[in-house]
């Protein structure tokens, strides 16, 4: 292995202006690592090796002529949910079979522009629905950690679990990635990465396909910090675009990284102690809040009343919205078609051999929850159960909260193909329990590696931020990722 | 909707069946195409007719993480045609989406608005001639997005799909169930027209389905319960319109007579056959599943924006067919005539300031429009000005031509061009208002037929036959007036 | 509430997604084990709440009214399962 990849995003910009080794050779070992480690980890559905090379060329000569972006020749890795012009883009999915966009992303428009190099599209769940990314139709992603002893392959959460995998096996120096329920934090958790959901309306979601539109943020997911803050300060920014897409100024993240604590108010919701929660959850969770409180911060429980109900919500808006947006993948216009005698049969063969089962069961519940008879009963409520859901958190931050400390999942990495998952969709849903609240509510958060279960897995904490206010959860998040002093490299088996 | 009855049955509109009386209820809702560049959505162009897919943008063709960003020419034109109707305009509206799948409609779902539209509550007048004033509601007034078209004559088994009018801007006018007769119907589309292109918000032009209705029609007992209706979808013509109603309302009274009930359903008028047909892609009940469009926000606007609208808002045709008539001393009738268009309401006040309004008026719809009729031109490619009318007007009031002159006079301008005055001049074709010269005229032919003017004494009226002789003589210069004035004395009248 | 293989059947229509008969009974069960989840909400009283329609505390933004896309016809159908002459093409409709 090259030790050029280890780099944190921050080094490679270093050592790549003090030209101690080029954009085509980090590249080049990005590259090289993804073909040994892929086939096992199953991370990127699409490599881009003639592309990642000549935009590497291209840093390198502006690299030599002292120009360049903020993120000038570092290779990251694109989840397949972003439009990238002339390639792999297909969420995923069988549905979106050869589809190629003539157009870009914002985002990725916005990481091209400050000079970052494209290695290729990484895997997820299938249009973002799923928490192991299994529900991918290039198969699951395996996470790169494996319990001590152990040789079972665990999943590396999702729908972002590609994007995870790829930044903790060393894959990519950074990924993007996107957040509906929990998709960039709870794989961050499950693989000892670094993620943040920003603020709704920080990043643009155009050229970003669609899973439920009030809902879905990208975001990057690293292995710092301080990388979080670099990738999201190039990702972010307004646009027209985008109707939900905030004016406001980025502010210089990584200003913030080393802020600290000192006099920050945490708040310690009571309702995110769950019936069941392991010890070793809330073991870390105590850990965190030492951590924060040592360094300065005054520690306040805070009742968040209604969170109970966000998960049955979201599990309403959230197919409500695909349901609907997942409406024009009907074999007219781009992707699969399977034929049928009239339209309908087209729509009905296509849509039935495009999509996989999870997609399939929240399009049908979607489908019902909007349907004629039913839309109050569960659409109206779930959407003024969100309305109470954001006075929760308004209320304590009025009231001084800063930020608020939770963990990110109720567990570590399960195992791939776990039984019990499979047998109950909901069983799986469970695991954006602590995550999702927020994107109800809109609100930026961060999941921060803090620690390791017994079996060696890593575990994340989740910090919550007032809308905007990313800049705290970075303070607040270096330290706690300080505070761990952990090395989150996972022992490499493949 | 609340139903609620607003009008008194008239017995004139009642249509004979067999059991006795029926009486058609009628509510359109016309989808009128916003004149606007870009699409309610996207930036792309809404120009008619060009190349398959070549007005579209990635948003139009539903491409994978596009979003929609609102046009807002689209909004002012929303807001000021709901001002032109009377109505209500609501501060804070909603986009949601409206799901079906059809291949013309590519992101399987209309953006529309459902519950909370820009447009509320507003009144439209018919002016129904001697059967008075009629008064129809609007129910309200939405934006939304048109569809593609899907082509089915090209091909043996597939159809074939253009974009271009993919996210078009539509207004959904809809009307409450106040229209009573065909008639009554296609005066409202043609009121609606009228009122969309004064405020130039919609060119209302019907044969490139500019302006569309879809036609709800049913039947009951005069004032009786409303009954049962069925939607006529998309009739694209005036005439199609009543003859659709004729159709449907008589197809639903047979099957009513004959003891038979009205299934609610979507229809097809086919204009070859005069029928409408039941829709069979529409067999199942649709689930629309509407709920606020996620990628919008909810669209808010404060009352200096719709002040500002108002203030700058032309002269309606109701408020001009009134000052029309108080102007300029015209008839209702008249001024209903003048105001069909802006423009040839224009065309008229130009030739009607400082002049004549009644004599103003005759030349425009008797001369003016019916010439321009005859060779089916417009006002805005008259071969003949406002001013040069106005000129023609003039020498008829100075008495400088007698009317059969200014006659003459109008051809020759229409055909040739010119100031009238100057044609008068140079072609001599001035009256002759000289006395002197009349008397003299006079005298001659009085002389000259001695039995005549003995027959005029006893039969007055024959004093004609003196003046055709005038007429005559003096090449039809000899002003009329003064001829009738002097052979009245001569002859002793 | 809860499902049955005949409304399971019927959502799958309105859905455009072909389901074989022999999966309805199963996906019914799905279906009703995540409803019945959902359905805790009927605990939460939301009188005089009003439904969230945005997330973010802002109104729409309008765009200038200009032609600013379109003109490229082959870029919309180069990704076409089928086309002809820039029209996309899909099995007969019948009216
Ligand atoms: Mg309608
Ligand atoms: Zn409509």
């Amino acid at each position: 292995m090259s030790d050029l990849i280890k780099l944190s995003l921050a080094d490679i910009q270093k050592g790549l202006k003090a030209k101690k080794f080029s954009a085509s050779e980090v590249t080049s070992a990005y590259l090289n690592e993804i073909d040994a480690a892929n086939p096992k980890l199953n991370a990127y559905v699409s490599i881009e090796n003639e592309q990642a090379l000549s935009m590497a060329k291209a840093s390198d000569e502006k690299l030599a002529k002292g120009e360049g972006g903020a993120l000038e020749g570092v290779p990251l890795g694109i989840k397949d949910l972003f439009a990238t012009k002339g390639a792999h883009t297909q969420a995923g999915s069988h549905i979106l079979d050869g589809f190629k966009p003539e157009y870009e992303s914002f985002i990725t428009n916005n990481l091209w522009q400050d000079g970052a190099v494209m290695l290729g599209k990484l895997n997820m769940d299938e249009f973002a629905m799923g928490s192991s990314n299994e529900t991918s139709y290039y198969g699951a992603v395996i996470n790169p950690h494996r319990a001590s002893g152990s040789n079972k392959d665990l999943v590396p959460g999702g729908s972002s679990g590609g994007s995870a995998a790829a930044v903790s096996a060393f894959l990519c120096a950074g990924a993007t990635a996107t957040d509906t329920g929990g998709s960039i934090r709870q794989p961050a958790a499950f693989t000892g990465t670094v993620g943040i959901k920003p603020t709704y309306g920080r990043c643009s979601r155009w050229g970003v396909v669609a899973f439920a539109s009030s809902l879905d943020q990208a975001g990057p997911i690293t292995r710092t910090v301080e990388d979080s803050a670099l990738m999201l300060a190039s990702m972010a920014g307004f646009d027209r675009l985008d109707s939900t897409s905030v004016d406001l100024a980025v502010p210089d993240f990584a200003a913030a990284i080393e802020r600290g604590v000192k006099g920050l108010r945490i708040g310690v919701p009571k309702e995110y102690r769950m019936d069941g929660m392991p010890d070793e959850i809330e073991k870390l969770w105590q850990q965190g809040l030492a951590w924060l409180k040592d360094e300065g911060a005054i520690i306040k429980d805070i009742s968040l009343p209604h969170t109970k109900y966000a998960l049955p919500a979201y599990y309403i808006v959230a197919p409500a919205e695909a349901s609907s947006n997942l409406a024009r993948y009907d074999g007219v216009k781009y992707g699969l078609r399977v034929n049928g005698d009239s339209i309908d049969e087209m729509y009905e063969n296509t849509r039935a051999a495009g999509f996989g089962a999870e997609v399939q069961r929240r399009v049908l519940i979607g489908t019902y929850v909007l349907s004629a008879g039913y839309y109050d009963a569960y659409y109206v409520k779930a959407q003024k159960v969100r309305t109470l859901i954001k006075r929760d958190f308004e209320t304590v931050f009025n009231d001084g909260i800063d930020a608020i400390l939770t963990p990110a999942t109720p567990s570590a990495a399960f195992g791939v193909n776990d039984q019990e998952m499979k047998a109950d969709p909901v069983k799986m849903y469970l695991n954006d329990i602590f995550t999702v609240t927020v994107n109800m509510a809109g609100l930026p958060a961060i999941a921060v590696p803090a620690g390791k279960d017994n079996a060696g897995l890593p575990l994340g904490l989740q910090l919550i931020g007032k809308p905007f206010d990313e800049e705290t959860l970075f303070a607040a998040g270096r330290v706690i990722e300080r505070s761990a002093g952990l090395d989150f490299t996972p022992k490499k088996w493949w | 909707m609340s139903l609620v009855d607003t009008r008194t049955p008239d017995p004139k509109k009642f249509i004979k069946g067999a059991t006795g009386d029926w009486e058609m209820v009628i509510g359109l809702e016309i989808h009128a195409q916003i004149t606007s560049e870009s699409k309610l959505f996207s930036g792309s162009s809404t120009k008619f007719g060009n190349a398959p897919n070549s007005n579209v943008s990635f948003v139009d063709a539903a491409m994978p993480g596009m979003l929609p960003t609102i046009n807002q020419e689209c909004v002012r034109q929303a807001v000021r045609t709901g001002l032109g109707l009377k109505a209500k305009i609501n501060n804070r509206s909603i986009f949601d989406r409206k799901n079906y799948f059809y291949p013309d409609l590519p992101q399987g779902y209309q953006i529309s608005q459902f519950k909370d539209p820009i447009v509320g509550e507003g009144i439209v007048y018919l002016d129904m001639g001697k059967d008075g004033e009629v008064e129809i509601g609007i129910e309200r007034l939405h934006l939304e997005q048109d569809a593609g078209k899907s082509i089915h004559d090209q091909h043996p088994n597939m159809s074939f799909i253009d974009l271009n009018r993919s996210g078009v801007a539509l207004m959904e006018i809809v009307s409450k169930p106040d229209i009573r007769s065909s008639e009554e119907a296609r005066t409202y589309i043609a009121k609606i027209r009228t009122i969309l292109r004064y405020l130039g918000t919609c060119d209302g032009n019907m044969e490139q389905g500019s302006l569309r209705a879809d036609i709800n029609v049913s039947v009951r007992a005069p004032g009786g319960e409303f009954g049962t209706r069925c939607e006529i979808k998309n009739v694209n013509s005036m005439r199609f319109a009543v003859a659709a109603i004729e159709y449907e309302a008589r197809r639903q009274i047979d099957i009513l007579e004959d003891g038979g009930k009205i299934d609610q359903e979507t229809r097809l008028f086919d204009s070859k056959s005069g029928k409408t047909r039941s829709m069979r892609s529409k067999e199942e009940a649709h689930d629309y599943r509407y709920f606020p469009d996620p990628d919008l926000l909810p669209l808010e606007f404060d009352d200096e924006f719709v002040a500002a609208l108002a203030k700058d808002l032309p002269e309606l045709p109701d408020e001009k067919h009134d000052r029309f008539v108080n102007e300029y001393s015209i008839t209702s009738y008249d001024a209903s005539v003048l105001i069909s268009s802006r423009s040839n309401a224009d065309f008229f006040e130009n030739v009607a300031k400082g002049r004549d309004g009644k004599l103003s008026a005759n030349w425009v719809i008797n001369e003016f429009f019916g010439r321009l009729a005859k060779e089916e031109l417009d006002v805005s490619n008259s071969p003949i000005s406002a001013k040069q009318l106005g000129g023609i007007i003039d020498l008829i009031s100075s008495s400088d031509i007698s009317g059969k002159i200014a006659k003459d006079l109008f051809e020759i301008v229409w055909g040739e061009g010119g100031d009238p005055a100057d044609i008068v001049e140079k072609r001599s074709m001035k009256q002759v208002s000289d006395t002197g010269a009349i008397e003299k005229m006079i005298d001659d032919i009085i002389s000259a037929n001695p039995e005549q003017v003995e027959k005029v004494k006893l039969k007055p009226q024959l004093i004609g036959w003196f003046v055709g002789q005038v007429m005559k003589a003096s090449q039809g210069k000899a002003n009329p007036q003064a001829v009738n004035k002097i052979l009245k004395e001569k002859l002793g009248l | 509430m809860s499902v049955n293989a005949d409304i399971v059947r019927k959502i799958g229509h309105l859905a455009r997604i072909k389901l074989k008969e022999e999966n309805l009974a199963g996906l019914a069960d799905e279906l009703n084990v995540i409803l019945g989840f959902v359905e805790q909400l009927d605990e939460v009283d939301v009188s005089d709440v009003e439904p969230m329609t945005s997330v973010i505390p802002a109104t729409l933004r309008t765009r200038k009214d200009e032609v600013t896309s379109g003109g490229y016809a082959d870029k919309i159908t180069s990704n076409a399962p089928l086309s002809e002459d820039n029209f996309f093409m899909v099995p007969k409709v019948v009216e």
